[in-house]
């Protein structure tokens, strides 16, 4: 059991992930990439392979390859070439599919580029070895009990991207925060919507345990992982039965295998694996791409800020912690959002708090993005606004804000229309305080014997009184004064 | 270069070909023939020789990222041997990575 | 039918005064109905819709439209060239029934031009071969004798053209497949620049090798008919930016001064007596007009045929696995998984050519033969390149024989591929070079013509049809075909 133990400590895992990248067309034809058509009906000659068509480049796909191999530090080959990788199945309806893949002397879009995780506080550097793109494939649908399968072509040709780690993760929890910070990277750079629960990201997992000589063992392949949870339980699951393998003296046989995330197990192809033999040789209908200095400078200089970077900048710029900072940059939107509210009214470590609270909980309770709000950040600058130059109370902030979120309506409107403008006028609440102290004798004595505690929930009562009106920190000078 | 009928088998096999016995024995001398008139190559020194895969290529050709009409489904089913439901039919697939299935 | 008997450009200034064109398609239509049995050019002939396409343009040019540049051009097509609505075989079992759902860019830009449409021609099938016997529906036969092969493989175009059935036809040409049947048949037939003319539609063959040429009854004809189909097309990558010139204007400038190279390999051992006599008689005659004549060389040329046959085979392999019975075309009955549907379709729907090359070029790709083979035949490649530039360096145009014998009986080498190959020993070099090659009548030899073959530099057409102007104004002309 300890020789199983210690080859647990020893998982070496890599992962390929395929991407789906945000064009409105297919990767070599004009048809639509959107989701959810009716079967076979964003088709043409091109994606059905039909005799005579040619593929035509999708520039943006290009551009968005070159965005994620920037945004992961990779070399820029000079010049790359699509190639043909010859398989047969019917969801292919070229029975070949147009790839990148390299080989011999022939280079992917970019190679060898690093991407920076954080593991338990540390940054690791984890090696990118290649970003490249290709075409999907179509769908294949086996209806159940049928003796036939049903063919839809729509997502044949849709861009795909590949970007493929060198083998440097050492378990299933690195994986998982390693996709997690792709796909900020990916959503990050404009490239993917990034979300694999939606299909938008795939997941193939290589992993092997190395021995105690530390050469690397044999490794298995997990295919189609389609969350992320799925790669972090597949990995655990299939490292435990490597491990348990060896440790039984038997032999780990290199195969591609399945997740079943039902039962959460790992299974073998039931088949004899036919010895792949690709027969890849450069795509004669295509061009090679050459992506000189100009073009890259042009797609660095498009690329915003990558979400490591802008919290480091958040927490330097705005005073913010870096579990904060970390939070308002998890995805691109709210960050976009903060910065936004933050430029209209500089108050950055209130906004801070009220966008990952109140903003945050309503939209987790109705289940929206940020952009889906019709309140502007702009709203919420003028919101703490308010509360810093002492017209409403934090309090009635809130109201306000469930308000102005509900609505999209402007909190100085909502404010005025409620009539909720605090009220500051010593003489107003002097009448409220004395009412107060002269109903609560209790608590009353409380401060007066030295209980400072007390006079919060005094103030407390002021607010009620005046229905959130009173300026809390006026209250609390004049209740000290009065009770003095 | 000799080539076995194990290899024209493995070849027909790569190529989606199911030959007749007849063709197995043709292609064999054919291609046995064939490929010693290409050792005709071997002779010739091409070290260092950079390949070409298109006489005169140019580079960097591409379309805009924009939708384009797509065929009418009647009109992509049209040519299928078997539809449907909107679909084109083949026989069951039933692995969910088939051993056929090579990505 | 006189009408019929002479060029397109000849015809055309009385189109309209002495003939309608719905007589004119009619006439056609007579001709091709007349001769067909004796040539079997054409594997469907679309009389309703050329009649249908002459009323549509009397009917424009009625309404003041302006009449566009081979208006009333009688054109077939090869096989292999996709036509809305109309099907397109390749000559094969695969395809017997397949409608395209879209036009081949040559087609639309044809039709555009006033072109009528009056059939689709045979071919071997997938336009591999040298005779159209691969076409599985049977083969055509050489007009000025039936027994001999029209060579392929667009030899249903070549032969249309010959017979006089279309003014003008297209063929496609990877290897020699336009200029091959139009030296057989009496034709003028062009390849031009790899780029010049848009593959879209044209059913992939050798994808780095194909491009699509008229085949016509003279040079003005051959001219004229690139003069529509040049250009780039957003729909091939690999079409060229190039601008197009008028290339009728070039014609009748003279070869005076113009370098004309020779290069050794193609006039060695393996050519017929009388087609080198006939060769060189049309070459001194170039030199006559004021053209000089000089030695170049093109070692790599000896290498040239296995080349070729590693790349083509290597991408047909490729291209043809598209045929697999799932989305269109034959599918094999009876089949209850993928791999026999797929294996036994193109068993049945493939003819044996097709075949051979496909188990060739699969070979050729498949893991560990890749260097030996493909990579090897790719620098190969290079260095024929690197001959043509340093001969173009000296010369102008090359000049030498497009077959290596004056024709062929049909069954003469069906038996034996690597004799068939062989034929297109001299117009495969520039198919892997890219540049543009034109054959044109220079002889005549025991009842059967011989071709000149002209090689240019990319892109330089202009210069190659003023050269082959000049052999045509040299030579005396062809015969009518004994039909």
């Amino acid at each position: 059991m300890s020789r199983h133990r210690a080859l647990l400590r020893n998982v070496v895992i890599g992962l390929e992930i395929h991407v789906q990248l945000l064009t409105r067309s297919k990767m070599f034809c004009g048809c639509s990439t959107q989701f959810g058509a009716p079967p076979n009906s964003q088709t043409c000659p091109v994606c059905l392979g039909l005799p005579g068509s040619l593929p035509v480049t999708n520039r943006r796909a290009i551009e968005l390859g070159l965005r994620t191999a920037l945004a992961l530090h990779c070399d820029l080959g000079e010049r790359s070439q699509f190639h043909r990788k010859n398989y047969y199945y019917p969801d292919i309806p070229k029975n070949y599919q147009i790839s990148q893949y390299q080989y011999g002397v022939h280079p992917p879009l970019a190679v060898d580029g690093w991407m920076e995780i954080d593991i338990e506080g540390e940054l690791r550097r984890m090696g990118i070895r290649r970003v490249h793109l290709e075409e999907d494939t179509g769908k294949l649908v086996h209806p159940e009990g049928a003796d036939f399968s049903l063919v839809d072509y729509n997502r044949s040709g849709v861009p795909l991207m590949e970007v493929v780690t060198q083998p440097e993760l050492r378990s299933p929890a690195e994986a998982r925060v390693f996709l997690n910070a792709l796909r900020q990277i990916l959503q990050y750079a404009e490239v993917s919507i990034g979300r694999m629960e939606e299909g938008a990201m795939r997941c193939d997992a290589n992993v092997s345990l190395r021995g105690p000589d530390g050469a690397l063992g044999t490794r298995t392949e997990i295919k189609n992982l389609n969350s992320v949870r799925a790669v972090e339980r597949a990995l655990a699951f299939e490292a435990q039965r490597q491990a348990e393998v060896l440790a039984a003296g038997g032999v780990v046989v290199q195969e591609t295998r399945h997740w079943d995330e039902r039962l959460g197990v790992t299974f073998g192809s039931r088949g004899k694996e036919e010895a792949h033999d690709y027969r890849y040789f450069p795509e004669p209908d295509l061009a090679p791409i050459r992506v000189d200095a100009a073009w890259v400078r042009d797609v660095a200089g498009s690329l915003p800020e990558m979400p490591e970077a802008r919290a480091r900048r958040f927490a330097a710029a705005y005073g913010l912690g870096e579990y904060e900072a970390g939070l308002l940059v998890a995805t691109k939107s709210p960050a976009d959002f903060y910065e936004a509210a933050v430029a209209a009214h500089a108050n950055p470590k209130a906004i801070a708090n009220w966008q990952l609270g109140d903003v945050a909980a309503y939209l987790n309770e109705h289940a929206l993005e940020i952009e889906d709000l019709r309140s502007r950040p702009e709203h919420l600058a003028a919101l703490v606004r308010l509360i810093d130059d002492g017209t409403i109370s934090g309090r009635i902030a809130k109201e306000v804000l469930a308000e102005m979120l509900a609505g999209g309506e402007e909190p100085e409107t909502i404010v005025g229309r409620r009539g909720w403008v605090q009220i500051s006028d010593e003489d107003a609440l002097r009448e409220a305080i004395s009412a107060v102290i002269a109903s609560h004798p209790g608590p009353v004595a409380d401060v007066r014997s030295g209980k400072e505690k007390a006079i919060g929930f005094l103030v407390g009562q002021v607010m009620k009184r005046t229905r959130g009106k009173a300026n809390p920190g006026v209250v609390n000078r004049l209740l000290k004064q009065a009770l003095g | 270069m000799r080539i076995t009928h194990e290899v024209v088998d493995h070849v027909a096999r790569l190529s989606r070909l199911d030959l007749t016995d007849e063709e197995r024995r043709l292609f064999l001398d054919q291609l046995n023939t064939i490929l010693s008139y290409f050792a005709k190559l071997d002779t010739l020194d091409t070290e260092g020789v950079a390949p070409t895969a298109q006489a005169l290529a140019g580079e960097n050709v591409f379309r805009a990222d924009i939708v384009t009409p797509s065929l009418p489904v009647e009109e992509a089913l049209s040519m299928a041997p078997e539809s449907r439901d909107g679909h084109f039919v083949v026989p069951a697939v039933f692995e969910p990575d088939d051993p056929e299935r090579t990505r | 039918m006189r009408w019929l008997d002479e060029p397109y450009h000849r015809l055309r200034p009385r189109l309209g005064r002495e003939v309608t064109l719905s007589e004119l398609v009619d006439a056609a239509l007579a001709r091709i109905e007349s001769r067909e049995p004796k040539v079997r050019a054409f594997l469907a002939v679309t009389g309703d819709q050329a009649r249908t396409q002459a009323r549509a343009w009397s009917a424009r040019l009625a309404a003041g439209e302006p009449a566009p540049p081979l208006l009333g051009m009688t054109m077939a097509l090869k096989d292999n060239l996709c036509t809305r609505g109309i099907p397109t075989t390749c000559g094969s079992r695969m395809l017997a029934r397949f409608v395209p759902p879209y036009d081949a860019t040559v087609t639309a830009r044809l039709a555009e031009a006033g072109a009528i449409l009056v059939g689709k021609t045979n071919l071997d099938e997938f336009a591999m071969g040298s005779s159209t016997e691969n076409s599985a529906f049977g083969p055509s036969h050489n007009p000025w004798d039936q027994a001999y092969a029209p060579g392929g493989s667009s030899g249903g175009s070549a032969v249309a053209v010959a017979a006089r059935e279309a003014m003008a036809a297209l063929g496609s040409d990877t290897g020699g497949s336009v200029r091959l049947p139009a030296a057989l048949c009496g034709a003028v037939g062009l390849k031009p620049t790899y780029g010049r003319v848009s593959r879209y539609g044209l059913v992939a063959f050798a994808s780095s090798l194909d491009q699509v040429g008229p085949i016509t009854r003279d040079v003005t004809d051959c001219a004229l008919v690139l003069n529509v189909i040049a250009g780039r097309d957003e729909l091939d990558s690999t079409s060229a930016e190039a601008s197009v010139p008028d290339f009728t204007r070039a014609l009748a400038g003279g070869v005076a001064g113009l370098r004309i190279g020779l290069p050794a390999e193609f006039f060695g051992p393996g050519l017929d007596a009388a087609v080198k006599s006939s060769v060189l008689a049309a070459v001194r005659s170039l030199e006559a007009a004021g053209a000089r004549v000089q030695d170049v060389s093109l070692p790599a040329v000896e290498y040239a045929l296995p080349t070729y046959c590693l790349i083509a085979c290597a991408e047909v392999s490729s291209n043809l696995a598209r045929y697999d019975g799932v989305a269109y075309g034959h599918r094999a009955a009876g089949a209850k998984d993928l791999y026999t549907l797929c294996a036994r379709t193109r068993e049945e729907g493939f003819g044996a050519e097709a075949k051979r090359r496909i188990m060739l070029g699969t070979f050729a790709l498949s893991a560990g033969h890749y260097e030996g083979f493909y990579r090897k035949a790719q620098q190969v490649r290079t260095l024929l390149r690197g001959d043509f530039e340093r001969a173009f360096a000296e010369v102008d145009v090359i000049a030498g024989p497009v077959a290596p014998t004056p024709g062929f009986r049909l069954g003469e080498k069906t038996a034996d591929p690597l004799q068939m190959y062989l034929i297109d020993t001299y117009t495969i070099p520039a198919n892997l070079a890219g540049l543009p090659a034109i054959s044109v009548p220079c002889g005549f030899a025991a009842g059967l013509p011989i071709g000149l073959q002209l090689i240019a530099r990319a892109f330089d057409e202009a210069t190659l049809l003023r050269a082959a102007f000049a052999v045509e104004q040299a030579v005396p002309p062809l015969p009518e075909p004994p039909l």
